[in-house]
């Protein structure tokens, strides 16, 4: 699919600028404009196909759908698979708690959206098969999916919901139980079209700068940096690399976009892609500013509690991926 | 005279709406009322699960999404 792309690149750069091919130079600015077109054909592509199911499976209708029945635990897996594909802007993840757990939603289920939303999105799946291909995306999706399950049953067991804060607790406490759906718009795939096509644009436009930038840094040491070279200090063997990498990545803010290039060089470069992955799921599924969001809904312990369970789901799925990729 | 209200705890996104309806109003020449709702309360009476929200008239057109000027326009000239 993207042979063309590398052609371009290599006629770019080695053709039309004349850069000597195999010097330093030459490798970095080619894997720069090879990686770049690359990956925002793949996340236009990708942001496409999500934004038309979500056109389709609005979160009003997430919530209709978990509430309508009884799922007997199904119900985690159900809203784990709806939040990768539903795209929220971290300034709703208020409402969206509050607002699943009034509407009778489990806790536990309503955090296993919460953590599989950010988790895994449209940027970092197209992120990932651009960067890693299809059987190291299809991991991180299944995985980000479980890893969201697990620890959503995990924090049910734990009996969080006298650890909300107290404002939380009276609108549980007050119940008006009628929530009321508002009539849906039915519309046809034409008139949805445009809409999906603008917000795609609108993500990919947020990205792009975050991803020429991540692109820029991974070309240079992707040029400049031996092969290998990380394999000295960082090895699959060494049994502290994983939880590492992850608590580093915790409080790091950022998003798949400018992560997931320099992951792409730094496996390259002899980093075990389990301990990579598990490092970017830090960094995109939890972060500060994320805490000061949360600290709205949540005590400072039910905080810690959540982060640390999420934590350490990532830290073990990142040992059984160095074991299984 | 209609009334518009942006829904949002105040992230640039519900800003960006807010303006646009600002816009919208000012170019389509109707009587409109623009307000925010910020309060968090407020907005779980309402139901708002993704912000910002654009309501007209006490119906909620846009969620989640950063409304732009032609849009409302036409939604406040119906």
């Amino acid at each position: 699919m993207f042979t063309w792309t590398q052609h371009l690149a290599d006629w770019m750069i080695y053709g039309f600028f004349g850069i000597e091919k195999g010097s330093k130079l030459g490798d970095a600015l080619n894997f720069f404009v090879f990686d770049t077109i690359k990956i925002f054909i793949l996340l236009f592509l990708v942001t496409m196909v999500m934004g038309t199911i979500n056109s389709y499976f609005p979160i009003d209708k997430v919530r209709h759908f978990l509430t309508k029945r009884k799922w007997y635990g199904l119900d985690y897996f159900v809203a784990s698979v709806f939040g990768t594909i539903t795209p929220f802007c971290s300034c709703s993840s208020v409402p969206l708690f509050v607002g699943f757990v009034k509407g009778g939603i489990p806790l536990g289920v309503t955090l296993a959206f919460l953590i599989s939303s950010p988790l895994v999105d449209a940027v970092s799946v197209a992120m990932f098969i651009g960067m890693f291909g299809w059987k190291v995306t299809i991991v991180y999706v299944v995985s980000g999916i479980i890893i969201s399950m697990i620890a959503g049953f995990i924090l049910s067991k734990m009996k969080l919901e006298n650890l909300l804060t107290d404002w939380v607790k009276n609108i549980l406490a007050s119940k008006q139980s009628g929530i009321q759906d508002q009539m849906e718009v039915r519309q046809s795939f034409q008139k949805r079209l445009p809409i999906i096509f603008k917000e795609a644009m609108s993500i990919v436009k947020g990205v792009s700068l975050y991803i020429v930038i991540g692109i820029a840094i991974g070309g240079a040491m992707h040029g400049f940096i031996p092969t290998n070279f990380f394999e000295q200090y960082i090895s699959a063997d060494n049994p502290f690399a994983v939880p590492i990498a992850v608590l580093a990545g915790v409080p790091m803010y950022s998003n798949a976009a400018g992560v997931l290039p320099v992951m792409e060089v730094l496996v390259q470069k002899g980093i075990p892609i389990g301990t990579a992955i598990a490092f970017s799921m830090a960094v995109v599924g939890l972060s500060v500013p994320e805490a000061l969001l949360l600290k709205k809904v949540m005590t400072t312990k039910m905080l810690f509690l959540f982060f640390g369970v999420v934590t350490a789901c990532i830290i073990v799925s990142g040992y059984l991926f160095n074991l299984i990729l | 005279m209609k009334t518009i209200k942006v829904l949002g705890t105040g992230c640039s996104k519900c800003n960006v709406t807010y303006q646009n309806a600002l816009e919208a109003v000012k170019r389509s020449g109707i009587e409109a009322e623009v307000s925010k709702i910020e309060d968090i309360m407020e907005l779980m009476e309402l139901n708002v699960l993704t912000t910002p929200v654009l309501m007209i008239d006490g119906v909620q057109y846009i969620k989640g999404r950063v409304a732009d000027v032609k849009e409302i326009m036409d939604l406040i000239a119906k």
